[in-house]
């Protein structure tokens, strides 16, 4: 029998953001919304800018009250026993937020102490936490001397200075380069061998097919499905896409001409401003179908499906919109 | 160098309320207070007059400093880093000296109103004989200004960060604004110091304000302080062009 | 792990983090440069216009010697609002400080706590080093005035909880000229330079509900050795104003960090 270990449990979460202005309406960002998450796992909110990703972080991190609905986390509810929460979690925020009047080490070092940590005990876990990090050569370094990757790096061991059970990460890796990227996403690794639970937002699709255990699609507030990506991409599309592109204004056109309505399930053609996306088991077989019809495309690639193509068929919406 | 004075004007709309509590409010303040106020203390006369009159138009030169100093000190620093208004402006047609010259022009320009006003008050205390008196004065005191804000610019563009001119300030022109013979007579000063006020422009200027507003000027010593102060400016234009290209076209 | 949550919300922990900052700085330099403009206004106005104010109604004393006790007041003042003004402001809506401290155990009434209590140790400071500067210029009248010292505290805490509920308030920094426009006319108003008794009573009335009024009576009272029932009036009213405020900030910073 597999024991299951919620560390979060919402439901019907809800934010509802007051008015700026007298007379302005309110903004829900967050429009109920129900979710469980087990110890050791990693979950991943995806979604647009604006879904109400960051919102719901904000209420799991204990530091942004529900406008409605029920939230246990660790089995605390946050609203009754908030400083008992954070104690418990790691918080990478989007913009780093680092003591930038600080050292490296330094900074580690007062943060560990805001969690009531002894002197001793933070000194301890600072070495081990900048050797995690490898920065343990830029420990003396004041802050603004970073590079961005560094910076981010910095931040998520600050966030693991008090031994979280919980790492919540706000858009991990948005604003690095791909090297950058793929150094953080190994370290992020390490923590969950390590059992930490990893809960992250973000809007890549490669950040989630490689980091996420399980994830949700967020859009406009609510959740659009879940699953891990695999399954999402089973539930909702095919194995492979072919993309093709055309002169500007004629992919409607040609869309009609390849029988758009008259295709056999599950294939699917998705027309984009830019591009015609054509969904099926197999992309060159497609292709030569197009071919065989007449259609004489500027360039043809065949890839495989994403969670990018699941979020268009959820939403109807591309993610960088 | 008007489609740079454009720029400010237009950005001007929007701010003038802010500005304006700095360099009319702030002067106004202290001429009731200290002025008025704490001269109703003083017995007898200075300088043959009452101490209002002698303060007021020493203080007028004094604020055409400071509003000097904030304009083309804080201001011109932050247009060159942290708004980045001079490096965007750099990659039009612009080139660095309209750049350099609309902002003097505009600067120029709020010397001038901000004088205006106070002479306005200073002629309801008043302070002021006549039409031709005020013009003078409002003059004088707007070249006092640019004395200071054409070199201050040209070194301002060349800074890094806002703190640097704070302490110049703090340190360089509190001084100048509490002894260059505003609230008190230079002739008080111990002659070594006053020696080294005397150098200094704030003091022709307000030489220049208070003898013109007092109609004491005489033309020896007014010409003196034109010269001195004009030639400041010239060099700070001259200064300004060069590191407006150093710093804009690198 | 259980750690124990630190106490009062972590308030003196970010007064540990303030001087962690400064620690490169001596106490000295960081008074030098507050004391200095208030030096300046001793020597200019103290000085320069005092050979020239004969005897001032209700000043039994050398000119220089009454607005000294008010410079330290106000120097005291300055350094409160400087940490918990434009220093705060910066720390909260560009280096994003606070929200890193807010997702901790620490609270927001830690936080606010912390910063009033850092701002009321700014003073002490600036306090400390201009009573040196008095006492080097001659101008000490009682022993009393070692007390005011600690009556900075009080003035810390008054003005230093005021500017930072205003702070929550500043849409940019454009908005703290605003603060000058109130701080000015304070300044030059509240007796700094000669007695309420100038004033018509209307006026005086108005001047007397100022709270850098009562701080400069305070300070005068004990720098003068005039020890006057009134003095304890002038501290408490600075302790209720710095509460009320602190109340405030509290709310306003809870608002302003949640959202």
């Amino acid at each position: 029998m597999v024991v299951l270990n919620a560390v979060i449990e919402a439901a019907g979460l809800e934010k509802t953001y007051p008015a700026r202005d007298r007379g302005g309406t309110p903004f829900r960002a967050v429009a109920g919304i129900g979710l469980r998450v087990e110890r050791g796992e990693a979950f991943g909110f995806l979604g647009p800018n604006g879904a109400g990703k960051s919102s719901t972080m904000r209420m799991l991190g204990g530091v942004s009250a529900p406008t409605a609905g029920t939230l246990r986390i660790l089995g605390l509810d946050p609203a009754a026993h908030g400083r008992r929460v954070r104690a418990r979690l790691g918080v990478v925020p989007q913009d780093d937020s680092l003591d930038v009047h600080l050292t490296v080490r330094e900074n580690l070092l007062v943060y560990g102490r805001y969690f009531g940590l002894s002197r001793k005990a933070v000194r301890e876990r600072a070495g081990e936490l900048l050797e995690f990090a490898r920065l343990t050569e830029k420990a003396d370094e004041r802050v603004e001397h970073l590079s961005g990757g560094m910076r981010r790096r910095l931040t998520i061991a600050r966030a693991l200075i008090n031994d979280p059970e919980i790492l919540l990460l706000d858009e991990p890796t948005t604003g690095l380069d791909p090297q950058a990227r793929h150094v953080l996403w190994d370290r992020l690794f390490r923590l969950k061998q390590d059992g930490v639970t990893l809960i992250l937002t973000t809007h890549y699709m490669d950040e989630a097919e490689q980091l996420c255990d399980r994830l949700v699609i967020m859009d406009k507030g609510l959740i659009a499905d879940e699953g891990s990506p695999r399954e999402l991409i089973e539930r909702h599309i095919t194995r492979e896409v072919l993309e093709l592109r055309f002169p500007p204004g004629e992919h409607e056109q040609v869309a009609v001409k390849l029988g758009r309505d008259g295709l056999p399930e599950p294939e699917r053609l998705e027309v984009l401003p830019d591009r015609l996306l054509w969904y099926a088991e197999d992309g060159e077989t497609a292709l030569a179908r197009a071919t065989a019809a007449g259609v004489q495309p500027i360039t043809a690639l065949v890839r495989r499906a994403t969670l990018e193509d699941v979020f268009l068929r959820l939403t109807g919406r591309s993610l960088t919109d | 160098m008007f489609r740079a004075l454009h720029y400010w004007l237009y950005r001007y709309r929007r701010t003038w309320r802010g500005t304006i509590v700095i360099s009319v409010a702030n002067p106004l303040l202290f001429l009731l207070a200290i002025g008025a106020g704490l001269g109703a203390l003083v017995r007898g006369s200075v300088d043959g007059v009452s101490y209002l009159e002698f303060f007021a138009p020493g203080l007028l030169a004094a604020a055409a400093f400071q509003n000097a100093f904030v304009d083309g000190g804080f201001a011109v620093t932050s247009a060159s880093r942290r708004e980045r208004i001079y490096p965007t402006a750099a990659a039009t047609p612009l080139e660095p000296g309209e750049i350099f010259g609309g902002h003097l022009l505009f600067i120029t320009l709020r010397l001038a109103l901000s004088a205006a006003a106070f002479v306005l008050v200073m002629a309801l205390f008043g302070l002021v004989s006549g039409p031709g008196v005020a013009v003078a004065v409002v003059g004088a005191a707007t070249l006092t200004g640019l004395a200071l804000a054409a070199p201050l610019a040209a070194w301002a563009v060349t800074v890094r960060d806002i703190p640097q001119l704070n302490t110049v300030f703090r340190f360089g022109m509190m001084p100048l604004y509490l002894f260059s013979g505003t609230f008190f007579s230079v002739a008080q000063l111990p002659g070594p110091i006053r020696a080294v006020v005397q150098v200094m422009p704030l003091w022709h200027g307000v030489d220049l304000c208070r003898t013109l507003a007092l109609g004491t000027a005489a033309l020896g010593p007014s010409l003196l302080h034109l010269g001195y102060l004009a030639g400041l400016v010239v060099a700070g234009v001259l200064a300004g062009r060069v590191t407006f290209r150093r710093c804009l076209h690198t | 792990m259980t750690p124990t949550l630190p106490r009062a919300g972590g308030a003196h922990l970010l007064v540990v983090r303030n001087l962690w900052v400064h620690k490169g700085g001596s106490p000295w330099t960081m008074a030098l440069f507050s004391v200095f403009e208030p030096v300046l206004y001793l020597l200019a106005i103290g000085v320069g216009i005092g050979g020239l104010v004969g005897q001032v109604p209700g000043v039994e004393v050398p000119y220089a010697a009454y607005i000294a006790p008010a410079l330290l007041a106000t120097a005291v003042m300055n350094s409160a609002l400087e940490e918990t003004g434009q220093s705060a402001y910066a720390k909260l809506a560009f280096d994003r400080f606070y929200h890193s401290l807010i997702v901790t155990p620490m609270t927001v009434g830690g936080v606010v706590a912390g910063e009033v209590l850092w701002g009321m140790l700014r003073g002490l400071i600036t306090g400390a080093g201009f009573l040196v500067v008095i006492a080097a210029f001659g101008l000490v009248q009682s022993p009393w005035i070692l007390l005011a010292v600690p009556a900075g505290l009080l003035i810390g805490f008054a003005f230093g909880a005021a500017s930072l509920a205003a702070t929550g308030y500043m849409r940019g920094w454009h908005d703290f000229q605003y603060v000058q426009l109130v701080m000015l006319p304070m300044f030059l108003f509240a007796t700094t330079f000669y007695p309420v008794t100038v004033y018509p009573p209307v006026i005086r009335v108005l001047v007397e509900t100022l709270p850098l009024y009562h701080a400069i009576e305070l300070v005068r009272g004990l720098a003068l050795g005039r020890l006057a029932p009134g003095l304890l009036l002038n501290a408490a009213y600075l302790i209720v104003f710095g509460a009320l405020f602190l109340v405030w900030a509290r709310r306003r910073w809870a608002w302003l960090l949640a959202s």
